[in-house]
């Protein structure tokens, strides 16, 4: 069983359609979203839910006003100026370290279980999903991705499955760390600007250079601008990282994704092509 | 430069949910057309973009610390109370040693606070830089979380201790919905939500309206490509009664431009007097 993650440094550069055309191409896998905080996958996968769990990724403090004596030692202990002058703990702010709550002379402050999401199994119509719902605001998510990918990992060696594909977050940070470590191998998506070669050796320096897990890499929209896109190649070509397809622009994808199709499903032309061989280039058949 | 009358200096994020709906589009916009008496802020600090565009010249770079445990094993008398304190594992306690994870820690201060021999000292640890600077108009500051490092939300705080007072301040936020954004957008007087008409771009638009209401920061929306997809973005903010302030429509030149390092007022000089607009519409809606 192999683990392939999908990232993009970036935001916006086609991640989720991509995930999504592999699910049509891949035949035997476990999809996962771990964009846990925006998941856009099952927009297209259009999951029913098998299974449901609620997700406590960790505890905030909470203040029993009728035994506080507002001796200003839980504010002065937070780092995180969570606790308002008249002693109520921010939920948002709150970090979760148990300071406060350890150092009330009264023991005023109880340390509860926060939720901070829910997680799914799904049936779709391309196999099992594993996706997930961060809380809006909520923190944690690097938490949730684990959880997501353990979980889809534990179905794939059930049902003896031969790929977990994940659909990652953008950035470089948290989820994404959580999302990328260990995994077999990364596909970088990006596309042909400044702004995504600019990300994308960023997010390479992360998955290959940091935690040296074969990356792959392909331009999405390459002919936006095509000397971008040769100067990506040639960039791969330099770090040794396996340079996988480019990805022509068409609006079709965005018509796919209105459909709430994969672009493989709604369509056999270019794009649906390069996706393809994107697929193929990456030697999982 | 500016022929507008700007009556407030106001604190404006730049948020979206989904990634790559033009945030960055919006707020280098925004900044050169405001053009004079501005900040920007680049908060996006795991992939800041904003610098491509703006080419400020930097003249302060500093690192951004963060405190972590230095356990002095001579005076420990390995209790254990460090490790029971720490919600992250970042302290372990195994026979003679102490471990600390730098990574996993959040700089609590639980451990050396609960310490009773006092044998823990805080050491400071570099997770990023500020890059402040600016060019003719435009007031710059940047942050950068350094490779492989989890937490952004420290170089967050350090940009926007960098707010300068009485200018507008433009924020550029990182996507998502998670702690990022609250850290970004938290204490603005405005949000600008960008958004694309797509099934994506609606649904990670009505989560960030959700952080936004829960911060209770006023808010609307501006619909980048609005040509493309469907109409669902504008049927969803007419039932919630969002305002939306600007659209620009999908524009191949629009999007090579941006492939380049250019902005929209750069090929379209039309577009500032919208970006003005936007601007003069915000301080209707903003009472501060």
């Amino acid at each position: 069983m192999k683990e392939l993650t999908i990232i993009s440094g970036k935001g916006g550069t086609g991640k989720t359609s991509i995930t999504a055309a592999f699910a049509s191409l891949a035949k035997s896998k476990v999809m996962a979203d771990c964009d846990v905080d925006a998941a856009d996958l099952h927009l297209i996968l259009k999951p029913e839910i098998k299974y449901r769990e609620k997700f406590y990724g960790g505890r905030i403090a909470y203040i029993n006003k009728d035994q506080c004596t507002e001796c200003d030692k839980c504010r002065e202990v937070c780092q995180f100026d969570a606790i308002s002058e008249d002693y109520i703990v921010d939920p948002i702010s709150c970090e979760g370290c148990s300071v406060c709550v350890h150092f009330c002379p009264v023991n005023a402050i109880d340390f509860t279980e926060h939720l901070n999401g829910e997680w799914f199994i799904s049936e779709t119509r391309f196999g099992p999903l594993v996706h997930a719902k961060l809380g809006v605001a909520e923190e944690n998510s690097g938490k949730l991705v684990s959880l997501v990918r353990q979980q889809a990992k534990l179905l794939a060696e059930e049902k003896k499955l031969d790929f977990v594909i994940i659909d990652g977050a953008p950035g470089v940070g948290c989820p994404v760390i959580s999302s990328i470590t260990g995994a077999d191998a990364v596909l970088v998506v990006t596309e042909p600007t400044l702004s995504g070669f600019h990300d994308l050796k960023r997010v390479v320096q992360l998955s290959y250079g940091h935690f040296h897990i074969p990356t792959f890499v392909c331009v999405n929209k390459y002919d936006l601008n095509i000397d971008i896109s040769d100067k990506i190649e040639k960039f791969c070509q330099i770090e040794n990282i396996d340079f996988v397809g480019k990805i022509i622009y068409d609006k079709i994808v965005t018509q796919a994704m209105v459909q709430g199709k994969s672009i493989i499903e709604f369509s056999d032309g270019a794009v649906a092509k390069d996706i393809t061989n994107i697929w193929k280039n990456m030697g999982f058949n | 430069m500016t022929n507008i009358m700007i009556n407030k200096s106001l604190k404006i994020a730049i948020a979206s949910g989904k990634g790559g709906t033009g945030k960055t589009t919006i707020a280098v916009n925004l900044a050169k057309s405001l053009g004079e008496n501005v900040q920007l802020l680049d908060c996006d600090v795991e992939e800041p973009n904003s610098h491509i565009f703006l080419h400020p010249v930097i003249s302060q770079v500093e690192d951004v610390n963060v405190s972590i445990p230095d356990v002095d094993l001579s005076k420990c008398t390995f209790c254990g109370k460090c490790q029971e304190i720490c919600q992250f594992n970042a302290i372990v306690v195994i026979k003679n040693n102490v471990l600390v994870f730098p990574e996993l820690c959040h700089s609590c201060a639980g451990c050396w606070l609960v310490c009773p021999e006092n044998c823990i000292a805080q050491k400071e640890r570099v997770v990023g830089v500020t890059e402040e600077g600016g060019n003719s108009d435009v007031k710059f500051v940047d942050g950068r979380l350094d490779i492989g490092e989890v937490m952004s939300p420290p170089i967050i705080r350090a940009v926007k201790d960098r707010t300068a007072n009485s200018m507008i301040v433009i924020i550029d936020a990182p996507p998502g919905t998670s702690c990022p954004v609250i850290e970004a957008v938290r204490g603005s007087d405005f949000v600008i939500l960008v958004t694309e008409p797509t099934p994506f771009g609606l649904h990670d638009l009505v989560l960030a309206v959700e952080v936004v209401r829960a911060l209770g920061i006023s808010f609307g929306v501006v619909i980048n490509r609005s040509d493309i997809g469907d109409n669902k973005v504008r049927e969803y903010c007419d039932s919630e009664n969002i305002q939306i302030l600007l659209e620009i429509p999908n524009d191949r030149k629009i999007a090579e431009a941006y492939s380049r390092g250019k902005i929209i007022i750069d090929i379209y000089p039309e577009y500032r007097k919208r970006f003005l607009d936007l601007y003069e519409k915000i301080e209707s809606m903003v009472t501060v």
